[in-house]
């Protein structure tokens, strides 16, 4: 009886540490519009989503995707091609970019699924590397020059989001939803299930969860919810190019989660911040941006795997 | 009197303000974005910058009043960095007129910012023809050259000097395609022949195999379709297997003196190729030469280099002019309006669609035994005159144009 | 989508060769891939750029020390090797206790530091390295012109291959190795020194993959990137072949170098992505891979 109560009350204690830092996190975006330049902004968050998408894969599944880009840029042509060429509106825009997330999540995942650890690594950055080439190739992408000039529409019918304002709170609406959304599904019965799997996976097997459809499961969502974030970038910058769906992209997620802490709620978000910010002031450097990141790779890999937010939590106690 | 004193004083000063020119900001800021360390790093690269220094300090701004800045960024070849950079440094930076920018993407990305927000966009590395064609606006010239210049210098003059029959081997992306395509009508237009094409994939490594089949269709010249590592390596292997020695020439449709250099002679030699500038023409060009390649670790300047010399000149000039950096639109129809002439390129003008004109010249590569120096790589083959070196201004597609 | 209509099989043939000769480039490179995977568990990502380490390290032994092609062939790999043995030692012993991933994870992060300094300061032109003089030239077979280095690159790269698979498979050094990858403790309790075996072996898949890489100095562009797109299709491979069977990653090699040369003339707008459309078809019928052993 004593367990249990200490458990809940565990409980309680995390779920309070999160909703504190949720409440800032969510205030200090509000306001941030009025300190830094709005589309810097709005990058980071939709590379903060991208992360949290691929961190519910690594973080609570246990699965390392080195395909990720593949869902985040297929969707960004999709949303764009939808915007600009079937003239759809933002939201259906961003729906159609969040479906193909998750059609291509299906497939790769029923793919990928079979094999575990490494092996699952390899295979989504090959099938990755597949679909950069077919976006070479497929006249609706437009190759190189990417989908240009997507318009940002008006969204509902009513909302101009070429007003700068207006596109970011739409954005952080999109992310603050989207992240509740993957907070509830982390904390839910099935959320349990897949963190058991984690744990130890022929036990829960013998348990009688049928694991690989449970994994399944976490790659689709994990998929969609990049997808959201690929068709929403496409609308902030109207413009979708081989750069999201190219493998240094894939890297770069892996690099902000891992940065930021894998297997937290907020490292993700952390982390993107963080990269974003460290790409600003590289861009006068150019390529040394490769050689930072790879740094940045190998420290955190020997000295820092619990990321920023990690640390954190591990120094303040409590669960971030 | 006090009160005389002050108001004299007030008038003095804002009299002379108003006499000054006005540049937004109190400067005028040219940003010159173009890839700093990836494959047209040598052939753009900080060289503009330095390119775009040396145009400023010739033009004498400092001692016109004119306090002139400049700053250089990477786009690292992708829309979305070049986009992104653009937007900061309009925005943000407060930059006035972009310049250079190569790799056809970036700068069509590019052309659609700098329209929305009313600077100046000013095209020397790329080379997409539609800048001036369906995508041009009245913020932006297209300086240096374009895809239908390179397809009409190396088709048109090769057909009319013996090279009639063809094989393409392209890459297969959308800019391959457009290279092929426009040199393609070029060469049948003036007589020759296609006999075979073969795309490869982008980008691609081993060309061995497309090469053997274009050796196989026996068309006297293989037109190289494609750009930077994958034309170096296409030229590379076509020396291995023997092509050239077998009496096919390659003609490379777009490639710079830097590619010919990272090649060598041997490799190289015979090889034929359109480029508006060559620093060995004339003294001036080899007085610019001299001062540049010290400055970039011993880089020669390419045609690129000496278009955006010749682009921040000729901006300068309509900015002064105009006593007013603010309006893209206004400085960009004053550059039209007055002709051009920088020690670089010479007279020339600026035509409604934004094209620049000047000639072109068609180059063949010297072989090793006939270069006396580092960087003497050209040998003059023809010069295609200033009013045919250009699309038609009616045949563009272009909005501004009234047909 | 053009294709040449009526393939001889005098060009087919031709084609064939081209494939075999990419093949083995494909099949080195495996090879140091699959010996690290299949000794070490480490999925080796900086493979790609000490396989250009290697290339560069052909044309500065040129340049500074005007050293050619041969000398190349041996100090390159031991020297890349060198370097391999050191990020064992550095970086990736701590890791072994690990989830693997953090091993890929170090890898990845090692190969953008290689390639990104070796980009700032050599651009992306590439540099230019020339056949040696006694393989240049070629034969002409009749229904193409072989050029002799490309010969030379086909029957060395099966040289080494089955040289490697034979120490391995075959050798008492091989079983020590295969053992310690099974049983760490318990070939340690026989004395054997199972952590330096493990250097030895890392320092040896990367001296394989920079042997690739001088190899390659004179008919590829000698250019940063050049493991970068080269590496994820050597990884394809080693899926398609099995993990940890070098066998496997031999014959995946020359074998998909031939379909890849066979699509480059039929269809050659696929021929980049062949490759991976195969590792699917693969990974659907039989996970494992076609000489992997099963986990």
């Amino acid at each position: 009886m004593q367990r249990v109560v200490q458990a809940t009350e565990d409980h309680a204690v995390r779920a309070r540490s999160e909703a504190i830092a949720f409440v800032v996190m969510a205030c200090a975006l509000v306001i941030a519009p009025m300190f830094a330049y709005p589309v810097f902004l709005m990058k980071a968050l939709c590379f903060a989503l991208f992360a949290c998408a691929f961190n519910l894969l690594i973080g609570y599944v246990g699965l390392l995707s080195f395909g990720h880009a593949l869902f985040f840029g297929w969707a960004s042509y999709v949303g764009a091609h939808a915007a600009k060429v079937w003239g759809f509106p933002p939201e259906l825009a961003i729906l159609s970019g969040t479906a193909t997330g998750a059609a291509l999540g299906a497939i790769v995942g029923a793919l990928a699924i079979r094999r575990q650890g490494i092996y699952f690594a390899m295979i989504t950055l090959a099938l990755a590397q597949m679909m950069y080439f077919f976006a070479i190739q497929a006249p609706f992408t437009r190759g190189e020059d990417g989908i240009q000039a997507v318009p940002r529409g008006k969204l509902f019918g009513f909302i101009d989001l070429a007003d700068q304002t207006s596109m970011y709170l739409t954005v952080l609406v999109i992310f603050l939803g989207c992240f509740l959304l993957i907070y509830r599904i982390i904390n839910s019965p099935f959320g349990e299930v897949l963190k058991a799997i984690r744990e130890n996976e022929p036990r829960a097997i013998s348990l009688g969860y049928r694991s690989e459809r449970y994994k399944l499961v976490a790659f689709v969502l994990s998929a969609t919810f990049a997808g959201v974030a690929g068709a929403t970038k496409a609308l902030v910058f109207q413009l979708a190019s081989l750069t999201d769906v190219d493998w240094p992209m894939s890297g770069e997620v892996i690099l902000m989660t891992l940065v930021g802490g894998l297997g937290t709620l907020f490292g993700p978000v952390v982390g993107a911040f963080f990269m974003v910010t460290l790409e600003n002031y590289l861009t006068t450097i150019g390529q040394w941006v490769f050689v930072v990141q790879g740094v940045i790779f190998v420290v955190c890999v020997l000295l820092f795997r619990r990321g920023i937010v990690g640390e954190l939590a591990q120094i303040l106690r409590v669960k971030l | 009197m006090k009160r005389l004193f002050s108001l004299t004083a007030l008038a003095v000063v804002l009299g002379c303000g108003c006499a000054q020119a006005q540049y937004s900001d109190g400067s005028i800021k040219i940003g010159v974005m173009n890839d700093m360390s990836g494959t047209y790093a040598d052939l753009s690269g900080q060289g503009s910058v330095i390119a775009a220094r040396m145009a400023v300090e010739d033009f004498g701004a400092a001692a016109k009043g004119m306090k002139v800045e400049i700053v250089g960024a990477d786009h690292q070849n992708k829309p979305d960095v070049g986009s992104n950079v653009v937007r900061t440094w309009i925005d943000v930076d407060k930059v006035d007129v972009i310049v250079d920018v190569p790799t056809s993407s970036v700068a069509l990305a590019v052309n659609e910012i700098v329209r929305d927000k009313n600077k100046v966009f000013l095209v020397s590395g790329a080379a997409a023809s539609d800048l001036t064609g369906p995508k041009c606006t009245p913020n932006t010239i297209h300086w240096t050259y374009d895809t239908w210049a390179l397809a009409n210098g190396t088709g048109k003059a090769i057909v009319k000097t013996g090279g009639d029959t063809w094989f393409f081997l392209t890459a297969d992306y959308a800019f391959g395609h457009a290279l092929e395509r426009d040199t393609a009508a070029v060469v049948e237009k003036n007589g020759g022949k296609v006999l075979g094409k073969v795309r490869h994939p982008f980008p691609g490594t081993d060309f061995s195999s497309f090469l053997l089949q274009a050796q196989a269709s026996k068309a006297k010249i293989i037109g190289l379709a494609n750009a930077g590592s994958d034309t170096i390596n296409s030229i590379k292997q076509a020396s291995e297997f023997g092509i050239t020695q077998g009496g096919q020439n390659l003609a490379a449709l777009l490639a710079f003196i830097t590619d010919v250099h990272a090649l060598g002679l041997q490799t190289a030699q015979g090889l034929i190729m359109t480029e508006a500038w060559y620093w060995d023409l004339n003294d001036a060009n080899r007085e610019f030469a001299k001062k540049f390649a010290p400055q970039f670790k011993g880089v020669y300047p390419t045609m690129v280099h000496a278009g955006v010399y010749s682009a921040v000149t000729h901006y300068l000039k309509a900015v002064e002019a105009l006593k007013s950096d603010a309006d893209g639109k206004a400085i960009v129809a004053k550059m039209k309006e007055m002709p051009t002439d920088d020690k670089l390129f010479g007279k020339g003008t600026v035509r409604a669609d934004g094209r620049k004109i000047h000639p072109m010249y068609l180059f063949e590569v010297k072989k090793p035994a006939e270069s006396k120096a580092a960087w003497d790589y050209y040998k003059l083959r023809a010069t295609i005159p200033a009013d045919e070196a250009f699309r038609p201004l009616a045949d563009g597609g272009c909005p501004l144009v009234k047909s | 989508m053009f294709e040449l209509l009526g393939i001889s099989s005098q060009a087919l043939f031709g084609q064939l060769l081209i494939g075999l000769i990419n093949g083995s480039f494909y099949a080195l490179l495996s090879l140091g891939l699959a010996v690290i995977f299949g000794m070490l568990n480490i999925i080796n990502f900086t493979h790609g750029a000490q396989y250009m380490l290697g290339a560069f390290a052909a044309y500065f032994l040129l340049l500074y020390a005007g050293l050619g092609y041969w000398w190349a062939i041996i100090i390159a790999p031991i020297v890349v090797g060198i370097t391999g043995i050191i990020i064992e030692r550095l970086f990736l012993q701590w890791l072994y206790k690990l989830d693997h991933l953090y091993g890929l994870l170090l890898t990845f992060g090692l190969a953008l530091i290689f390639e990104g300094t070796f980009r700032n300061f050599f651009g992306s032109s590439g540099l230019p390295y020339s056949v040696p003089p006694t393989l240049q030239g070629g034969q002409n077979l009749g229904f193409m012109f072989l050029p002799n280095y490309r010969a030379w690159v086909v029957v060395f790269s099966l040289a080494v291959c089955l040289t490697t698979w034979f120490v391995i498979e075959r050798t008492k050094l091989g079983s020590y190795l295969r053992a310690a990858t099974e049983n760490p403790t318990l070939v340690r309790a026989f004395g054997i020194n199972v952590p330096r075996m493990i250097t030895l072996t890392y320092g040896f898949g990367v001296a394989l993959a920079a042997l690739a890489g001088v190899m390659a100095a004179p008919i590829y562009n000698i250019s940063p990137q050049m493991g970068a797109n080269l590496i994820i299709v050597v990884f394809a491979v080693v899926v398609i072949g099995g993990m940890g069977s070098i066998m496997g990653a031999i014959v995946t090699g020359f074998g998909l170098g031939i379909i890849e040369g066979l699509t480059k003339v039929f269809f050659p707008e696929a021929s980049n992505t062949v490759i991976f459309i195969i590792m699917a078809i693969v990974l659907l019928i039989r996970p494992a891979g076609l000489f992997g052993r099963a986990t």
